[in-house]
């Protein structure tokens, strides 16, 4: 699978990005989109827990948590203007 | 009234909203006291429902309290729930009147999404837009007027959890329902779709209608099939195969058109819910950190994070068994004179024993954990409402996934430590029904507390009062390895669970991390009330029947053994007294004795030594009869099966006697080795002592620290609660696995202590 941009696990903690690919199954991908995660959100790492997974994000105004595994598969690239979200 | 016909008058209102979105708080605000919790048909999904207070004389509005969902595509089975009494599916629930749904305004979008999913199938639907206290705080000004029009429903600004806008909903609601019923409304959808999808759409709404049956608004239901496989179903499963080829016709189409079926109404909700928000939201402050963002900056902090849960953790358990340790010795002391009241003031015969040591022990039995149990219950539901539950699964997510459990089981087999019964009631926050089951499944092997008085008699009988390594006492530490036995078997029993027979995909775990929360009052008095209910209801009714026929198997059939004891009787008064009885006045004789000695208060005299002889006397018939009962009988029958476990028929009268609740192995135990057993601490020694002097057949020591491991090996495995057996078959509504977790966990506890036993001799230990 080729996805643009960097997986969100890459991102650093506090630094809003906006979602380009969510490479899961069908399911899941089906339930981020429900949860308001779609492409073109924007969404920013809040922090990992204390043992290191999950990631705590922030999403149109509220919290999060997706395991490591599968914020390893949501691409984000930086945002290029003001992003509505 | 019109007592004619009484139905026309009931009307069903659903309350209904995303999690978190502060639904309880308002459901209790609404109906106060006049609530009943019960269970939707062949489900464990709890089905809350009560009348609205207010109402018209003539007029009886029920409030169903839907589960919290986040949308019409279930995962798990609450939201199914949630959406089938949405659409009309569930049988015994009536047609819905009216739908209020709960938004949270400072959680707009997400809220939203469903509310407009909700909107869409056709009911007269009230908006209830809640925690504008909390969007204020947070900058933002929602524009009531502006989003009333725009969703074309009425829309009720509050703050539930200080009773603002609960006057005004309820208003709203018998207005609604006061209106003349409407035909279901085929309004147009919320959707920003490309026009090819309104063809289709309108074709699968047509061929709906068409069908007859039609529950909800056509439109609505067309784009929830087109978009949702397990909604559309197999082909003739949920609809006619009319309608089935229709849809996957449709989703060819629109995927040569470049659509994506799946995901493409999802994304068309969100742009038009982005409108709105655009439109009704003004942001008048841009706070960076909220109160909730600084509190969680320090309890999901790296190091600070782990500290304070420990702390929390720690503090809950402390708390439980000091804050209950009161109470609970009032409940046994109150046993204790209510038995001896009805001794003293009933004629000694079968009924005064049925209800003193059937009745009221089994009362007993039932309600002296009450304590414990609600206290937990208490602290579930402070850490459920303060938002904290959530980031104690954050925090424990890593540590749980390695044994393929998510982060939501780990408070529910913390609990288990107290208690399995609020411990497996707590599961039911745990989506995955694979994972929930697991859960259930390894909660009993956590040592609760009624294992604590076993173990303790045990290890001070059969583990010797030494230190090792010079300050730590064996005894201690043997207390503190049945506990870590107990979690390193159910977190190997969870890995085992989950890669055979509860395998399956690994649901991924999305939870949110709801914003910090002030609990009020009532909602968690009325959560505590709900469990108490349930358990009382539940388990208290089996427990005392348990009771009642472990007491006619201690007590018949009943031996002849009285006049062999009183023969012994009469000659141990006549020999230290100097008198002549016989048995005719023997029983005048000791009451006499009795009240003599109750006026001098010496303590030392003959008279009270006697009395202590006869007590013991009396011990020992009452150890007789219960060798010589079908508790007996059956000690016996089952001996050649825990024979290898290295326990005698004795202990398997105690092993037996336990099913209604472990500590009973010490009462069982004290009445068969004869000792005086009550609530008082040396009694324990006293016990121990006395287990110490059993002696096998072959004149060689009963319990050597061989012994009571494998003992306490078999109590922390074996399921012996007949609560907790009857919790998991409600919670499971299965009695497969019901049965299924009893009899693992008794091969599991034969063949540890099998193993315990004859490998321990196999090296030599005796």
């Amino acid at each position: 699978m080729t996805a643009t941009g960097q997986s969100l696990t890459q991102i650093a903690n506090g630094t809003k990005c906006v979602i380009a690919a969510i490479d899961l199954s069908p399911e899941a991908r089906e339930r981020m989109f429900e949860l308001g995660l779609l492409v073109g959100t924007t969404i920013e790492v809040v922090r990992y827990a204390p043992l290191g997974d999950p990631v705590e994000v922030k999403v149109r105004g509220y919290r999060l948590m997706i395991p490591r595994t599968d914020a390893e598969r949501i691409f984000v690239v930086p945002p290029i203007i003001e992003n509505k979200g | 009234m019109s007592e004619g016909k009484p139905l026309t008058n009931i009307f069903y209102v659903a309350l209904t909203g995303n999690p978190n979105c502060g639904k309880t708080t308002v459901f209790n605000a609404l109906t106060g006291l006049h609530a009943k919790v019960g269970n939707y048909p062949g489900v464990t999904v709890e089905r809350k429902e009560g009348k609205l207070k207010g109402t018209p004389p003539d007029k009886q509005i029920v409030i169903l309290d839907l589960p919290g969902t986040y949308s019409f595509s279930p995962k798990s089975l609450d939201e199914q729930v949630a959406r089938d009494v949405l659409f009309n599916r569930i049988k015994d629930i009536q047609r819905l009147s009216a739908v209020v749904v709960i938004i949270d305004a400072a959680n707009l979008q997400r809220n939203l999404y469903y509310a407009t999913q909700v909107i869409e199938l056709g009911y007269p639907v009230i908006i209830g837009l809640n925690m504008m206290d909390v969007a204020a705080k947070n900058g933002e000004i929602v524009n009531i007027e502006k989003i009333s029009r725009r969703l074309n429903v009425p829309v009720i600004p509050m703050v539930a959890s200080k009773k603002e806008g609960i006057t005004a909903l309820r208003q709203a609601i018998i207005e609604q329902v006061s209106r003349p019923a409407k035909p279901i409304g085929e309004i147009s959808l919320f959707l920003n779709l490309p026009d090819y999808y309104k063809p289709e759409i309108e074709n699968i709404a047509k061929l709906l209608r068409e069908c007859g049956n039609a529950q909800v608004n056509p439109y609505a239901e067309a784009a929830l099939i087109i978009s949702d496989e397990k909604a559309l179903g197999e082909r003739g499963q949920n609809y006619p195969e009319s309608v089935y080829d229709a849809v996957q016709e449709a989703r060819k189409r629109i995927e040569s058109a470049g659509g994506d079926w799946k995901t493409d109404i999802i994304g068309a909700r969100y742009e038009f819910i982005s409108d709105i928000n655009a439109e009704c939201v003004t942001q008048i402050l841009n706070i960076q950190e909220t109160f909730s963002d600084k509190l969680d900056r320090v309890l999901t902090h790296r190091i600070f994070g782990l500290i304070i849960f420990f702390l929390i953790m720690l503090l809950m358990f402390q708390s439980i068994f000091r804050l209950a340790k009161l109470p609970m010795d009032l409940i046994a002391t109150g046993i204790g004179s209510v038995n001896s009241y009805v001794v003293e003031n009933m004629p000694t015969g079968v009924l005064t024993s049925l209800i003193t040591d059937g009745v009221i022990s089994g009362v007993g039995a039932v309600i002296i954990f009450l304590p414990q149990i609600l206290l937990l219950f208490l602290f579930l539901s402070l850490l459920e409402d303060t938002g904290y539950m959530s980031r104690a699964a954050f925090i424990m997510d890593r540590l749980m996934s390695k044994v393929g459990l998510h982060g939501k089981s780990f408070i529910p087999l913390l609990s288990s430590f107290a208690c399995a019964v609020p411990g497996i009631m707590a599961t039911r926050t745990i989506e995955s029904n694979k994972d929930r089951l697991v859960t259930i499944l390894i909660a009993p092997l956590m040592s609760c507390s009624a294992r604590l008085p076993v173990y303790a008699v045990l290890i001070s009988a059969c583990i010797p009062d030494i230190k090792v390594f010079g300050f730590f006492k064996l005894q201690g530490l043997t207390l503190m390895g049945a506990y870590l036995f107990g979690i390193i078997l159910a977190l190997v029993m969870a890995l085992i669970f989950k890669k055979t027979i509860l395998k399956g995909e690994i649901p991924m775990l999305l939870m949110e991390l709801p914003p910090y929360k002030r609990p009020t009052l009532w909602t968690i008095f009325r959560h505590l009330w709900d469990r108490f209910v349930i358990f009382m209801r539940q388990a208290g009714t089996i427990i005392l029947g348990v009771n009642i026929i472990l007491w006619f198997l201690m007590s018949y059939p009943k031996a002849n053994v009285e006049t062999k004891f009183n023969e012994k009787r009469i000659e141990i008064i006549n020999s230290t007294l100097g008198v002549s009885l016989t048995s005719d006045n023997l029983d005048g004789f000791v009451k006499q004795l009795k009240e003599k000695t109750k006026l001098t208060n010496e303590t030392e005299t003959v008279e009270n030594k006697l009395l202590s002889e006869l007590e013991s006397i009396y011990r020992e018939e009452v150890s007789e009869r219960v060798s010589n009962s079908f508790a007996g009988k059956l000690g016996r029958t089952i001996e050649p099966i825990i024979k290898p476990l290295g326990f005698d028929w004795k202990i398997g009268i105690g092993i037996l006697t336990s099913f209604a609740s472990r500590e009973t192995f010490v009462s069982t135990m004290a009445v068969i080795y004869s000792v005086e057993s009550d609530a008082q601490e040396e009694s324990l020694s006293t016990l121990a002592n006395a287990f110490k002097e059993q002696k096998r057949s072959d004149g060689t020591k009963l319990f050597t620290p061989l012994t009571g491991i494998s003992l306490i090996v078999f109590y922390i495995c074996a399921l012996q609660c007949a609560a907790t057996i009857v919790v998991v078959g409600r919670e499971t509504r299965s009695w497969k696995w019901t049965a299924f977790q009893w009899i693992y966990l008794g091969i599991l506890a034969w063949t540890l202590s099998f193993l315990v036993w004859n490998v321990g001799r196999f090296l030599g230990y005796s």
